[in-house]
């Protein structure tokens, strides 16, 4: 390995060198300030390293494959942990009991998602999702009060499991029918192998679309999610909604253009099927939903099927890789925006969750409410919001393939998830019978911070879709 | 820039509204007062400073710079999309209405709202601020945008100052309205992408997509998308369902804006883009289009006349009248067009004033239940008076604005479809029967001597005039009206008889 290909890994490399500094510092003498703060830093310069790896793009071994689309993402992850970070800070703050680990664990989960978004090989893709995987488990379990927690990162960890278990037997099934393990080999050479040994290579390619699907929690293999989503601390939540099914996302997306998996129609017709029944069991069961982190799970698996409709339709580089970009980078801060009021609002409280607990939010404070109400109606697809240029994006995707069937889909999702969404809204701007008492919620300026981003990337959008096209 | 003034105006007039309320619940309402009244001001300076006006040649549909004013500035080029705006008369005819009517909806709201005043006249004015914008976008994308942003006010006038059913009148309303602008959406995007594919660039503008080479069925799916977004706001049967709810349960400035302005989008959506984008489509599809309005025209006013809350006959008379805009944009030609823009004006102003009317009596009587009313002239002999006036005018009595209005679309239709024309004109008689039914159950009748009600007022009696001041020359002199749209009307009728070869 020569100084370029470590120059190109710098992301990674920094990531290392802050969880070793954070043992070391353990070590020596453990003091939740000092890790949060170190952690920060690391945190910063990654972002700074993704940016600076820029120049070096290439592929390093054959497991990795640095290239500046990988790299947006990274920094867009490492952000995503940052405001994780931030949130977490006050969340835990006033248990009085030793927390460095959990913040080794965030830069641990991490360097697993960067790992995950620049594999190109089915090795570094397991171990970038297993990395970053096991370190979630114990996050999500991370508050030692209350059962939610403990529960939700049991049945996360037992599924989670599985689901590697299925993914890694798929790739066994796949390397014995191809003898190959990376994205582009595995792609050229799956078609004729499926003429040889046509039962290998469909139980093996449907054991890695479940192991997939059940990391973006897509529709059939979504149970876990509402139960993860409503038990894991409220930043853990965020962190799993962002960076976690963000950089799966990346790394599928990957497989899909590298392996040049559009040229398999039955793959694209397994995709469809996933993707509809994604976005309509999405929307449907969020409408059931009192509490707002189970909401948002459901709404996130709707999201997630949006997302699939712009990878059916990628051949290459063009619109729908630019479209799968912007999206998922709207989706990201949008649902970073929204968290970090809920993270505020509901605090660590599960009954606090409930939208009856937003009731009359507006009056209360008018800061948050406001984020709040932004960051759902960027959900909903509202214009001057990133999701509403988001949708844009899928729906023009999706008519230059002509993909018809899926639009109808899309519509009829976005249709019934004006509903849920505007549940909220109403609940917050519910006029309490009362004198209303002001109540400021701490963390306004992270809040502003990110609906301010979900803002201008929905009302000028210009400079972002350049810089996409760019990537 | 005129046109981009005339929003931003609204826009920061809602932030100085809902930041004045610190200086006193009164304040607000005074600073949207003369916001409006400043928008409106504004508007007619510019304009009578304008040399075309007078002698308006007939604007081609695709030629920007035969409109009135026209204004341009990129926004997103990677998709050519800017922010063009343009005005041509019927565009003008709705901004005038809008601002009126604007003022109207403020003076109806002076004293009901109780709560959170300067949120309340903040989100009036950025309703009508997106309304503006509807009727002045001329770049796809940027109408769509407008479509959309301008149900968030409405939707938190319904959802926070409604009556009892609020929450489901509101979510009822933004869903119908959302789930269909979704359709349109759909073929706003094929459309600029069919462009894309014939030419290569990306464009939104309504000139360039106008003229778009496309398989027939194509055009065909692509227009319902429009025309389905344009009637459910309309709204035509059998979309109309959210109305009732809407209307009944929004506070008397929603229902004003909602009724007089509101619901107007939707007519010009069809005249401006329904129609013209798919000429041939929209021919094969007028006959359709035309039982539609038909059915609307009948089928609301047999559901107005069995209502008893007065609020929700108004609501129903709505779609009986804007039965017949559906009736005119459809028969496609002179008369009939002309007609439905009339409607359009005069329905503003009769819906508004009943809309106020049956808001003033809930302040007073706090019920809408005409079951509960009778014999109110006697308590409130000047708002009887009132009423009768516009309840009269919303029956179609002649000299009056709708009657113009329905004569003209009928006239239109009758070369058209005579048959269709015998069905629709029922609805003039039934709508005599649900109005003076109207009339009789609350104001006429037995009165409760009992009762002591305020009558109206200087401030509303003046808003009323005005309003009756409109009609009246709505009715006996309506050539100005008819003068600005039609050069307009002609223009669309020529460009649709070149591109589809007739009639629709």
């Amino acid at each position: 390995m020569n100084l370029s290909q470590m120059q190109a890994l710098m992301p990674l490399l920094i990531l290392s060198l802050t969880a070793v500094v954070l043992m070391i510092q353990a070590s020596i003498k453990r003091d939740q300030a000092t890790a949060w703060v170190i952690t920060a830093i690391g945190l910063v310069l990654t972002i700074w390293g993704a940016i600076y790896a820029r120049d070096f793009s290439q592929t390093v071994t054959i497991l990795l494959k640095v290239d500046s689309w990988g790299l947006f993402f990274s920094s867009l992850m490492a952000l995503a942990a940052l405001v994780t970070l931030l949130l977490s800070r006050e969340s835990f703050a006033d248990e009085g009991r030793r927390k460095e680990e959990y913040y080794l664990l965030l830069v641990l989960s991490l360097l697993g998602a960067l790992v995950l978004i620049q594999s190109s090989h089915m090795v570094s893709l397991l171990l970038g999702m297993e990395l970053m995987g096991v370190a979630l488990y114990v996050m999500i379990a991370f508050p030692e009060k209350g059962e939610l927690p403990v529960e939700a990162a049991i049945k996360y960890l037992v599924l989670s499991a599985c689901a590697s278990v299925i993914l890694l037997y798929g790739f066994a099934l796949l390397y014995a029918a191809t003898g190959e393990l990376s994205y582009a080999g595995l792609g050229a050479k799956a078609g004729a192998a499926y003429l040889q040994n046509p039962l290998l290579i469909l139980a093996g390619s449907g054991m890695v679309i479940s192991g997939i699907g059940f990391k973006l929690s897509l529709v059939p293999f979504h149970m876990w999610t509402p139960d993860v989503y409503q038990g894991a601390p409220t930043p853990v939540t965020g962190y799993l909604a962002t960076v976690s099914k963000g950089a799966v996302f990346v790394a599928l997306t990957r497989m899909y253009l590298d392996g040049q998996l559009y040229q398999y129609p039955s793959l694209i017709d397994a995709l469809v099927v996933i993707a509809i029944s994604s976005m309509l069991i999405g929307n449907l069961l969020a409408l059931q939903q009192n509490n707002i982190k189970r909401l948002l799970a459901y709404s996130s698996i709707a999201h997630l099927g949006y997302l699939l409709v712009v990878l059916i339709a990628l051949t290459g580089k063009g619109l729908a890789s630019d479209a799968v970009t912007y999206y998922l980078t709207a989706y990201v801060l949008t649902s970073l925006a929204a968290f970090a009021v809920i993270a505020r609002v509901s605090g660590e409280d599960a009954t606090q969750c409930q939208i009856s607990a937003y009731e009359g939010l507006f009056w209360r404070d008018k800061v948050q409410a406001i984020c709040l109400t932004l960051a759902l109606l960027s959900l909903a697809g509202i214009p001057l919001t990133a999701g509403f240029i988001g949708k844009f994006y899928v729906i023009t995707v999706g008519v230059q393939s002509s993909l018809w069937a899926l639009l109808v889909a899309v519509v009829v999702g976005s249709a019934i998830a004006i509903y849920y969404y505007l549940r909220i809204i109403f609940a917050m701007s519910k006029v309490p019978a009362d004198a209303v008492e002001h109540q400021a919620y701490p963390g306004r300026v992270l809040a502003l911070f990110l609906t301010l981003l979900v803002l201008v990337l929905g009302s000028w959008p210009e400079p972002f879709i350049n810089y996409a096209i760019s990537l | 820039m005129l046109m981009i003034n005339l929003i931003l105006i609204l826009l920061v007039g809602g932030l100085l509204a809902m930041l004045s309320e610190r200086f006193g619940s009164h304040v607000p309402r005074m600073v949207t007062l003369a916001v409006v009244l400043l928008d409106l001001v504004y508007l007619l300076l510019a304009l009578s400073v304008m040399p075309e006006l007078t002698g308006l040649q007939a604007p081609v549909p695709g030629d920007p710079q035969t409109w009135l004013m026209h204004y341009r500035a990129e926004w997103i080029p990677a998709f050519g999309i800017s922010f063009e705006f343009a005005l041509d008369g019927i565009s003008l005819l709705m901004v005038l209405l809008t601002l009126v009517l604007g003022v109207v909806a403020v003076s109806s709201s002076w004293t009901d709202v109780n709560i959170k005043q300067g949120f309340f006249e903040a989100n009036l004015l950025w309703t009508l601020a997106g309304v503006l914008g509807v009727f002045m976008a001329l770049d796809l994308f940027l109408f769509f945008l407008f479509w959309e942003v301008m149900l968030i006010p409405m939707y938190f006038l319904i959802a926070i100052w409604g009556h009892e059913q609020r929450a489901y009148a509101a979510m009822k309303f933004f869903i119908f309205t959302q789930a269909s602008g979704l359709l349109m959406l759909v073929s706003v995007l094929t459309l600029a992408t069919i462009h894309q594919s014939n030419t290569g660039v990306w464009s939104f503008s309504y000139f360039d997509l106008l003229n778009t080479p496309m398989a027939a069925q194509t055009a065909y799916w692509l227009m319902l998308g429009f025309f389905i977004a344009f009637v459910v706001k309309l709204p035509g049967f059998p979309f109309h369902t959210w109305l009732p709810d809407a209307h009944t349960q929004a506070p008397t400035a929603g229902s004003v804006i909602l009724a007089g302005v509101l619901l107007k989008t939707g007519a010009y959506g069809l005249i401006r883009f329904a129609v013209p984008l798919f000429p041939e489509a929209s021919m094969e599809f007028a006959p359709i289009a035309l039982w539609l309005g038909a059915a609307g025209v009948v089928y609301g006013a047999v559901l107005a006349f069995a209502q008893t809350d007065f609020k929700r006959l108004v609501a129903y008379s709505s779609v009986s009248h804007m039965g017949f805009v559906l009736l005119g944009v459809y028969a496609w030609n002179q008369l009939a067009l002309q007609g439905a823009v009339m409607q359009m004006v005069a329905h503003g102003f009769s819906t508004a004033a009943l809309f106020m009317i049956a808001g003033s009596l809930q302040e007073r009587l706090h019920t809408r239940d005409m079951r509960e009313m009778g014999g109110l002239w006697h308590n409130m002999p000047r708002m009887g008076g009132v009423a009768m006036f516009f309840i009269v005018a919303s029956l179609g009595l002649p000299g009056l604005g709708n009657f113009v209005a329905e004569f003209l679309v009928l006239l239109g239709l009758f070369q058209v479809d005579p048959s269709l024309t015998m069905i629709a004109a029922l609805g003039l008689i039934t709508g005599a029967a649900y109005s003076l039914l109207l009339m009789q159950r609350s104001f006429q009748g037995e009165p409760n001597i009992s009762r002591q009600l305020n009558d109206f007022g200087t401030r509303e009696m003046l808003t009323m005039a005005l309003m009756m001041v409109a009609l009246i020359g709505l009715g006996l002199y309506p050539q100005p009206v008819l003068d600005m749209a039609q050069p307009v009307l002609n223009g669309l009728l020529q460009f649709s008889a070149t591109v589809a070869g007739g009639q629709l």
